[in-house]
């Protein structure tokens, strides 16, 4: 029998988690947002719409995805059970079609016939894509130009989907510049576009909206174990860049008594101030239309991310994260390129699985974690992607990593 | 606060129309930026917005970026801008204004910010990214009404909104021209008509217009319904083209001047 815990994480009317999220945007945007708001808690309450959306999933998507008990690789570890949770076999490699497909259905609904989005890793440019010539949109995806380069087989699956690739040389010129210019454009063509963010980040009611879209991983994963154990697992679980693939895993159990990991990116080490671990090292602050932990010096100038991974390449991460992490109902804790690399190849060499550089940050932790834990525990990881977009820069890297 | 409202009265009695100049801060270095804004406040600007260079200006056209880029590089941050401020006070009694966006200043710490901009002779904030929705965290941390604050409405606001957000401005009401970004192009003249005269038909305080106004003729236009005219990004590509040359500031001073005439 498991303990009930009341958490109550929001958000209020106006979108704020606690003292985090809200909506910092220009003027010009602020009816859009309202807007958006008003349809997506009318919309989405309409039963037939949860009926188009769970049919687009099931059938299109291919959910529910399997939870999968990672027999030979928990046993080499030799500590708790590890179960992955594949939404790298979700339709396009990622869980990041699960927040397209309900973004493009209620833009529909809308009467929006065209979408625009940020990509970093072009994991969500990709989803966004799919949804568009699924429902016929004309599509825009913004993506750093650092980021074109070590994404190219995503940028050619966009291209192929015939969406426009429009690279950003701006700033960094990665995912974070990606998405200053994807709200740039979106200034200019509010009366008739739809901006689907790509995480739990942004002005309300993206967290709000893509945290409901994405629940669907731990809502499943929680009767998925329940069918497979009889109970719930020890601990969950998940890498975090901005935060959409663990706040969907996170948010069906954050009432139940297990343990909680949110895995950042510490890049080449956070020692080296080239990382990724906004919620481990940085401080509260103001960024694309939220107020959250975001990665930035004395005097309020974000500073630059680093990660192998470019799905977790950002300074920034979705306010619900950041009031879990005040609450302490979730640890956040960090994993270095090295570290995800090695989990990289383990994941290949034990199961026959190539997980995404983003997941395999969650993989590293999960085995960290498993170690110090007896057999009869059990920890749901949730593989949030599959790894073929990263063969390239694996390949550059050679074979040192491992 | 008191400053904007005695400078737009003056312009009334002159029959004539507020020349807003936007700048950023610290472009391309603190002297030199301070150089060029004393020959544009020479040259005739009636009000002055100081941009606060920020790494990720969404709101803004490439050009900003770039000069705020700049700034940036050449060390400048809030704390120099509010230093800016106490010297050009020194020179001039014009209207200064603090163009930024939130996070500059909620790392400066807002209380902490409402002193020292307040000493520095400022006399109001415009902040890009704080809807009247976010806005009490900042106003219940000043202690008193020496600063006014300048609220963005658009071509997108509903009237209803408009009347919340006059509501609770002061100075003057910063109308966008259209949807889009600092700096791009395409004036719809009729359309601004129209939006200035439902903001004056909601607010006594001054209504400017920014947002892709370029040229004397730009000027002359949209004065004929406005009180004032924000102009930005040209100023910003004058500095761009001319950058390390010695005419820049002979440049910015007739540029300046060209506009102001238009107000006229």
């Amino acid at each position: 029998m498991t303990q009930t815990i009341k958490i109550d994480t929001g958000p209020d009317a106006n979108g704020h988690f606690g003292e985090f999220g809200g909506r910092y945007a220009a003027e010009t945007l602020m009816p859009a947002l309202l807007e958006l708001e008003e349809a997506y808690y009318r919309i989405t309450a309409e039963q037939k719409f949860q009926k188009e959306f769970s049919e687009l999933l099931d059938k299109y998507t291919g959910r529910p995805t399997p939870l999968y008990y990672a027999k030979r690789l928990s046993e080499d570890i030799g500590g708790a059970k590890i179960y992955l949770k594949r939404e790298d076999l979700a339709h396009t490699g990622a869980h990041k079609i699960n927040n397209t497909i309900g973004q493009a259905l209620l833009a529909n609904w809308m009467g929006k016939k065209k979408i625009i989005a940020e990509t970093g890793a072009g994991q969500h440019g990709v989803a966004t894509a799919t949804v568009a010539a699924l429902f016929g949109m004309e599509c825009k995806i913004f993506m750093g130009k650092e980021d074109v380069g070590r994404q190219a087989a995503n940028v050619h699956r966009m291209e192929l989907l015939n969406a426009e690739v429009i690279p950003v040389t701006s700033g960094t010129a990665t995912l974070k510049d990606a998405m200053n210019e994807a709200m740039r454009y979106w200034v200019g063509a509010v009366l008739d576009t739809y901006y689907v963010i790509g995480s739990v980040a942004g002005p309300h009611p993206y967290p709000v909206m893509v945290r409901d879209f994405q629940r669907i991983i731990g809502d499943e994963a929680k009767q998925q174990i329940m069918e497979q154990v009889g109970r719930l697992p020890d601990k969950l679980v998940a890498c975090v860049g901005g935060g959409s693939n663990a706040m969907g895993l996170f948010y069906p159990f954050l009432n139940d008594d297990i343990e909680m990991v949110g895995v950042e990116a510490a890049g080449e080490g956070i020692d080296t101030g080239r990382h990724a671990v906004t919620l481990g090292e940085g401080s509260v602050g103001v960024l694309h239309g939220s107020k959250s932990y975001v990665l930035q010096d004395a005097d309020g100038q974000i500073t630059e991310a680093h990660s192998v991974s470019a799905g977790l390449d950002y300074p920034g991460v979705g306010p619900e994260h950041s009031l879990l992490k005040e609450m302490e109902r979730v640890v956040y804790k960090s994993i270095d390129d090295s570290e995800a690399l090695k989990a990289f190849k383990a994941l290949c060499t034990f199961e026959g699985i190539i997980p995404a550089l983003e997941s395999s940050h969650a993989l590293a932790q999960t085995f960290k974690e498993a170690a110090a834990m007896d057999k009869n525990k059990i920890i749901v990881v949730n593989l949030s992607g599959r790894g073929d977009k990263d063969l390239g820069i694996v390949r550059s890297l050679g074979n040192d990593y491992f | 606060m008191k400053n904007i409202q005695r400078r737009f009265e003056q312009l009334k009695q002159q029959g004539e129309k507020g020349l807003v100049a936007f700048v950023t801060a610290g472009d391309p270095d603190f002297d030199a930026s301070r150089a060029l804004i004393e020959k544009m406040i020479d040259a005739g600007v009636d009000v002055l917005e100081l941009g606060v260079p920020f790494s990720d200006p969404t709101a803004d056209g490439p050009t900003i970026q770039k000069a705020s880029q700049r700034a940036l590089k050449s060390g400048m941050t809030l704390k120099k801008v509010i230093e800016l401020t106490t010297v050009l006070r020194e020179k001039t009694d014009i209207p200064i204004i603090l163009f930024s966006y939130y996070n500059p200043l909620l790392a400066y710490g807002l209380t902490n910010f409402y002193d020292d901009a307040v000493k520095a002779g400022a006399d109001g904030v415009l902040l890009v990214d704080l809807p009247i929705e976010e806005s009490d965290e900042l106003t219940s941390k000043w202690p008193g009404d020496g600063l006014a604050l300048i609220r963005l409405i658009a071509p997108t606001t509903p009237t209803e909104r408009i009347e919340k957000i006059a509501a609770s401005a002061s100075g003057f009401l910063y109308l966008v021209s259209k949807t889009g970004v600092t700096g791009s192009d395409g004036l719809d003249t009729s359309e601004i008509k129209m939006n200035v005269e439902r903001a004056k038909n909601i607010t006594d305080i001054p209504v400017c217009v920014g947002f892709g106004i370029s040229t004397p003729e730009d000027v002359k236009t949209v004065a004929a319904s406005a009180d004032g005219v924000v102009i930005g990004s040209a100023f910003e590509r004058v500095i761009e083209e001319n950058i390390g040359s010695q005419g820049l500031n002979d440049l910015i001073f007739d540029f300046t001047k060209s506009l102001k005439d238009a107000t006229k």
